[in-house]
This record gives C-alpha cells, sequence and structure tokens, in this order.
C-alpha cells in the first residue's frame, strides 16, 4: 500500500530507496557510506531530510533557515564519515548535531538582532503571537493553518532546551535515553523538564485542550 | 503515596506507556487520590492530540540537488591527494618561510654590540674636544713631535714621570 502509494508520487526509483532504507539499520547505511557507498548516503538522505526539516522549522521559526540547516547537518554527516564509529544510534547523533546548529542558529540570530536594534521583532515567517487567555474561547472558525501556526508559537515560546526535548519526544518520538544524549542530562533530569514543558503547553494551548473536550463530549465520545 | 512532586517526574512516562509496572501503579494510585494531578493528566493526553494538529511541512524541491551539489564541490582526495598541500597548510607554510626570512635579516646581537663599540668611540673625547680652550693653551702638546710620538710610543713602554718632566722643567 505504502509502496504503490510512493510509486505514483515519486516514481520507480524512490521505491527501491524506501524499501532499501527499511531493510538496511541506520548504522549499516553509515558504515556503507563510510565504504564510500554513496547510494547508501542518499538512502539516508531520503529518510531523514523530512524529519530534519521539521524539527529545525519547529526550532528556528523559519523554513529558509531550517533547510539551510538541514543542508549543513547532512554535509557535516558526510564529511565525518571516515571517522563513524556506531558507537550510538544514527538518529542520535543526526539530532544532536541538528540540536546543536539549531542552537547556535537562534543565539547569533538573536545577537545579530541585538547588533540592529533591541526593538527589532525576531525574524519570523509569521506575525508576532497573540495568545488567547485562557477565559477567551476560541472560535470555531478559526482555520486550521491558524490553529496550527498557533500551536507552532506555542512550542516557540518554551525555553530551548525544552523545546528540543518536546520535538524530539512528540513528534519524533525518541525514547529517554536517547534525548538525554543528546541534551546531555539525565533521564530523570529529562522526564522533569518534559513534564514542565507539557504543563507551560498545557496553559497556553488551554483553549484548544478545552475546545477538544467540548468537540467529544458534542460528539458523544468520552 | 507519593507527592505531586514525585508523580510528575514518572507522568509522561506513565501517559506515553514507557513507565514499568511498578512505577505505573504507583501513578496510577496517586492519580485515583488526587484530583489536581488526574486533571492535569488528561489535558496532558488532550493536549498530546492538539500537538498531532500541526502538519508536516515538505523539504522544498530542489533541496536533495542541492546537497549533492554541495557534496559534489567537497575535495576528494585519493592516495595522491595526500602530495598536494591543503590551502591551511599552504598558507601556514609560507607564512612560516615569511617569519624567518624577515627574522633572517634582522640585526644579529653581535652587529648591534659592534655599533655600539664605535658609537663609544666617537663620543668618549667629546667632552675635551668641545673645550678647544684647554687644547690650544696645552703647552706641553707642542713639544710632542708630530711624527715620532707614536712611534716613540711604540719602541718604549709608556712612562708617565719622563712625559711630564720637561713641562716642569720650563
Amino acid at each position: 500500500m505504502e509502496h504503490a502509494h510512493t510509486l505514483q508520487l515519486y516514481g520507480t526509483a524512490s521505491v527501491r530507496y524506501n524499501v532499501e532504507a527499511m531493510t538496511r539499520s541506520d548504522v549499516q547505511l553509515m558504515l556503507d557510506v563510510k565504504a564510500g557507498d554513496e547510494a547508501s548516503f542518499n538512502l539516508l538522505l531520503q529518510k531523514y531530510r523530512t524529519p530534519l526539516v521539521n524539527f529545525l522549522y519547529r526550532m528556528v521559526r523559519n523554513r529558509g533557515t531550517a533547510e539551510d540547516l538541514a543542508q549543513e547537518v547532512f554535509l557535516r554527516v558526510y564529511r565525518a564519515r571516515k571517522q563513524y564509529s556506531p558507537s550510538a544510534k544514527f538518529t542520535t547523533w543526526l539530532f544532536r548535531i541538528a540540536t546543536n546548529l539549531a542552537l547556535n542558529s537562534l543565539r547569533d540570530n538573536r545577537y545579530r538582532q541585538m547588533d540592529v536594534s533591541i526593538d527589532t521583532p525576531v525574524e519570523e515567517d509569521v506575525a508576532p503571537l497573540q495568545l488567547p487567555s485562557r477565559e477567551l474561547r476560541v472560535d470555531e472558525k478559526m482555520i486550521e493553518r491558524d490553529r496550527s501556526e498557533f500551536i507552532r508559537r506555542a512550542i516557540a515560546t518554551l525555553p530551548e532546551k525544552q523545546r528540543v526535548a518536546v520535538l524530539l519526544h512528540k513528534y519524533e518520538e525518541m525514547d529517554y535515553g536517547e534525548i538525554a544524549k543528546i541534551l546531555e542530562c539525565s533521564e530523570s533530569a529529562l522526564k522533569s523538564l518534559l513534564f514542565r514543558a507539557y504543563e507551560t503547553l498545557r496553559v497556553q494551548l488551554a483553549p484548544l485542550v478545552s475546545e477538544s473536550v467540548a468537540n467529544r463530549a458534542r460528539e458523544g465520545r468520552p | 503515596m507519593k507527592t505531586c512532586e514525585d508523580i510528575s517526574k514518572q507522568l509522561i512516562a506513565y501517559l506515553d506507556r514507557r513507565a514499568n509496572s511498578a512505577e505505573r501503579h504507583e501513578v496510577e494510585e496517586h492519580l485515583a487520590a488526587c484530583t489536581t494531578c488526574h486533571e492535569r493528566a488528561e489535558d496532558f493526553r488532550k493536549l498530546w492530540g492538539v500537538l498531532d494538529e500541526v502538519p508536516l511541512v515538505e523539504p522544498s524541491l530542489g533541496f536533495d540537488a542541492r546537497i549533492r551539489a554541495r557534496i559534489a564541490e567537497e575535495p576528494r582526495r585519493g592516495w595522491l591527494g595526500w602530495l598536494v598541500p591543503q590551502p591551511r597548510l599552504a598558507f601556514a607554510m609560507t607564512l612560516l618561510l615569511a617569519l624567518s626570512v624577515w627574522m633572517a635579516n634582522l640585526p644579529r646581537e653581535g652587529s648591534v654590540a659592534g655599533s655600539e663599540q664605535q658609537d663609544f668611540e666617537a663620543i668618549k673625547d667629546l667632552g675635551v674636544l668641545e673645550n678647544y680652550d684647554v687644547l690650544s693653551k696645552f703647552d706641553a702638546l707642542s713639544e710632542v713631535p708630530v711624527d715620532a710620538a707614536p712611534a716613540d710610543q711604540q719602541a718604549q713602554p709608556v712612562n708617565p714621570a719622563s712625559d711630564q718632566q720637561p713641562a716642569t722643567e720650563e
């Protein structure tokens, strides 16, 4: 089913890539890249470009910057291929590079903004976020794009480390050990970090959370 | 029973089903007794549903082509490549060479001492030469033969007493 869908969208070459990518582990692919197999690098690129671009977009809030950073991540992986040793999961390594680049980019951007003017708003794809108060009922006619933007902006207001933790936990579904390695903290500290992050989001997104409850009640669902 | 703070560290793992059975039992026991934590747990579940609403963005069409082009620009070095100096290394070597040439052209310490000696010789009698009256009225000098003096000094050891005697007798 998935193969047929891919065939329809991207053609036979992509089908071959997806099947190969599923049958060989990331570590094996990377070891093949180390041995000089460029096709294995293309498989890793196909597999991780979308998750990486999305992770970086949610981090830096600018699509062009996110793509540039994702390119830089892949380039660094390629440059480091000769030194690669499978001591950790490939995704831990990949997202650690991505996290460091994203945090550096955010800090560089912040310093650049301070150089220009402390009043200049941060360069983002959209207008500044206007969070509704908890009491304010969210407009039911709010279109999906606005809802998504509202959620993205709420995530963007989290402190950097909490943001990384939420993105890797919720969207990349990484286990605690892997996220803790990327953030260089203990698993216990990570669990506290995640709790604080979700607690902040619960407050920020309260109108949407309560709306989902109302919808469920209206639809007769528990 | 555990406190709300204790449970806060276990709640996320409980909700995403990664907690072990002992942790799960502790959390369930607490949630059954604590309305605040129970509501929070329910809200977290709903929140995760809300977070899922964010759609994925697709990389731009030229993404793969751009990365492949950048990789193609990367230097490829075979075993012969090691003989070709890298730009940074070449720059460092040039800098080192230029520094060596510059240091070689600096005046040496011995030559500095020599020039100092010459300077000293030039100025050591300056006080006497400047006092021209002393030299012009020094009668003893008029009796010293101009050509013989250096030859006498070379033939005999210097005797200050005999040198001064004729002047005293006058």
